[in-house]
């Protein structure tokens, strides 16, 4: 057992052809995830990287058996690829595309609405069990296996955070990266309420950054769920001017409610470890292990 | 991206949102144009100046220069010219433009809307945004127009309505009639709040808007339903899809630093700190500057260098961070994934070389895929440039180098 992807998940690649698609899906091949195929709308019935490539994800959810898919779409087309996925069935969608207009994702959020779609990002950098398989951007070789989970807004941020838990003598069992973005598909506490339930993790890693109230309604979960397993939390963004937007579409102060010292508040009235330095995320998660 | 008040007022228009009417003037021979037409026009002497640029609270700003507010109602031609000579050139100072103020290049002349009649002048306040919590558009609204809503927010939170948009079904007839009711209105001038609403509502989704606001949204006393303010600015992933809006962008308005940093592709925000930074990734650029005032220092600025961080972006990433003269040492911190860290390492020798005047502390933190031969990189490489691999030893670093 593991989170949403593990070494029977078969992925299938939305704008596989093109670089970045050609790209990560060499990658993810070489990390031993189970590559099925691809889709770029006009060059179906071609082969790339040996996997077959389709017109529609209907059809390469059909031929294939694909559970699993990975969006490398530009921004004006990611949209419709989300939701084309979604009407194939496929159960996960980890859409990597960064740029995506705001009115697009309201869209997609209601058309996810009642379908059995999982939808991860966008602007993200994908989810990984450890070992097993990788469906996303992130260097493989970073996330050794063990048994604490990572939920984070961030790509690097998440590498960092994975490098000083194996750093501190653990591992990772799956890290999710939900993405950057003001609408997403899978918030904080829906990840978090994931890792809670697996028993392959022992613990959580939970990166936020300022904007929106995703943190403190993971932390109120978290708290009302009984604590069942320790969260080592960090919330980039302490020192960022309100008002001005950080690099990510979603990173940005509007009120009180969504500035670093608010939400590291909340989390630790909710029972998380909160770290004010990022460099402390590894060494934190060792000492509240030991305990 | 965020535009003038003329540049919104006049894409509203398209929507056949109801809104003052007036001219954009550079010069004061354009103002003084501008008030003869409009008094030809209203057959009314009033008109308004208003200073032209992105930040609220020009009615009671001033001009450094003159002294004279942002907004002024003026009856006759000379003060017209009085108006546009005391604000045009001048730097308008105002509660949200901090005390450095911003230079007013244009002034809009326009018709003023608070004239005599049969009916109540009354102020309202409108604003349409993305609620993320729920992620749908919600339009907020207030009978207490033409003040600081956070103020009312503050003060009379159920003064505040809040009407959420479905997005598969889209604004619906009850829910602008809902908003009119709501605000007090009935007759002619309810019928054209339902109307402006949905109007507004089209442009607001037509535009991809990231924010549309109204204050104050104006009852004249005809029963006319316009929009005398508007702050409007642009969500800009989809700017792709408007380039008639993405070529209303006004240069002049941001900071400089940051226009430049943009031709390089690099995501650059100034500060005011001591401690310049180079990273690649957002959260993690955010994690560096946080980590920098916990050593003590101040973060001089954000800037994500993205994926690719090779000896081009390195470079341009010194050379704007250097232009800051505060700047006391630079951490430059990259997690190699895709991107090798020796590749960054050779990068960041060759921008210094090329750069050849460097004469602060260079912190450089490499970690991920073949760090250890980029340390190796930077060590030999005989510059002062100092190395670490740990997010805690470049932590130490900056300790001391603002010591």
């Amino acid at each position: 057992m593991s989170v949403l992807v593990n070494k029977n998940s078969k992925i299938l690649v939305q704008g596989f052809t093109g670089t970045e698609g050609t790209f990560h899906a060499t990658q993810m091949i070489e990390y031993g995830t189970q590559v099925v195929g691809g889709v770029t709308p006009g060059k179906g019935g071609s082969s790339h990287l040996d996997r077959p490539v389709f017109n529609t994800v209907a059809d390469c959810v059909k031929t294939t058996g694909a559970n699993v898919s990975i969006i490398f779409v530009p921004p004006a087309f990611a949209a419709d690829a989300i939701m084309e996925a979604a009407e194939a069935g496929v159960e996960l969608v980890v859409c990597i595309t960064e740029g995506i207009p705001v009115q697009d994702m309201v869209k997609v959020k209601n058309y996810l609405q009642g379908k059995n779609t999982r939808l991860i990002g966008p602007n993200c950098p994908g989810v990984i069990t450890a070992g097993e398989c990788k469906v996303g951007i992130m260097p493989g070789f970073v996330f050794k296996q063990g048994r604490i989970g990572i939920v984070s807004k961030s790509g690097t941020l998440t590498y960092e955070a994975a490098d000083q838990v194996a750093k501190a003598g653990l591992g990772i069992s799956t890290a999710i990266g939900i993405g950057g973005d003001p609408i997403i598909g899978t918030p904080t506490k829906d990840a978090v309420a994931l890792l809670m339930a697996d028993p392959e993790t022992d613990a959580i890693v939970m990166i936020g950054e300022i904007g929106g109230g995703m943190e403190a309604e993971a932390a109120n979960w978290i708290k009302e769920n009984g604590n069942k397993k320790p969260v080592v939390g960090f919330i980039a963004g302490q020192t960022a001017p309100p008002g001005r937007r950080m690099g990510h579409a979603g990173a940005i102060v509007g009120g009180a409610d969504d500035t670093a010292a608010a939400k590291m508040k909340i989390m630790e009235e909710c029972g998380i470890h909160v770290v004010s330095s990022p460099a402390d995320i590894g060494k934190k998660m060792a000492e509240v292990l030991k305990k | 991206m965020n535009l003038h008040e003329y540049q919104a007022k006049e894409l509203l228009k398209k929507y056949n949102v109801p809104v003052q009417e007036g001219f954009a003037c550079s010069t004061v021979q354009e103002a003084e144009e501008a008030y003869r037409q409009i008094k030809t026009e209203t057959g009314s002497k009033f008109a308004v100046v208003k200073a032209q640029i992105h930040a609220g609270g020009r009615g009671k700003g001033a001009v450094k220069e003159t002294g004279m507010n942002g907004v002024k109602v003026g009856k006759s031609l000379e003060d017209i010219q009085e108006f546009a000579k005391g604000i045009l050139g001048g730097t308008l100072v105002t509660i949200q433009t901090g005390p450095a103020g911003k230079v007013v290049n244009k002034i809009l002349v326009a018709q003023d809307m608070y004239y005599d009649g049969p009916s109540e002048r009354k102020e309202f306040y409108l604003s349409i945004l993305l609620d993320r919590s729920k992620g749908q558009n919600v339009i907020m609204y207030s009978t207490e127009g033409g003040m600081n809503i956070e103020d009312v927010a503050h003060d009379t939170p159920e003064k505040i309505y809040k009407e959420w948009v479905h997005p598969g079904g889209g604004l619906q007839g009850f829910q602008a009639r809902k908003i009119a009711f709501n605000l007090g209105l009935s007759g002619e001038a309810f019928k054209n709040c339902v109307k402006f609403v949905t109007n507004l509502y089209n442009a607001y989704v037509g535009l991809d808007c990231a924010m549309l606001e109204i204050n104050p949204l104006f009852k004249a006393s005809d029963d006319k339903i316009i929009a005398v303010d508007c702050k409007l600015s642009l969500d800009d992933n989809a700017l792709m899809r408007h380039p008639d809006v993405a070529a209303l962008r006004d240069i002049t308005e941001e900071d400089p630093t940051e226009v430049e940093a943009g031709k390089y592709n690099l995501n650059f925000v100034k500060l005011d700190g001591n401690v310049g930074c180079m990273v690649n990734g957002a959260g993690l650029a955010m994690a560096t500057m946080d980590m920098i005032k916990l050593s003590g220092g101040e973060p001089a600025n954000f800037l994500d260098v993205g994926g690719t961080a090779n000896a081009q972006t390195v470079e341009a990433g010194f050379k704007i961070i250097m232009k800051d003269p505060n700047v006391k040492a630079i951490l430059i911190n990259i997690f190699g994934g895709i991107v090798r860290c020796d590749r960054v390492a050779a990068g960041v020798i060759d921008a210094y070389k090329n750069l050849g005047n460097i004469n602060i502390p260079i912190i450089v933190r490499l970690q991920g895929t073949n760090a250890e031969e980029a340390k190796k990189l930077i060590d030999e490489s005989g510059l002062k440039v100092q190395s670490a691999i740990l997010l805690s030893e470049a932590a130490d670093l900056v300790k001391k180098a603002v010591a």
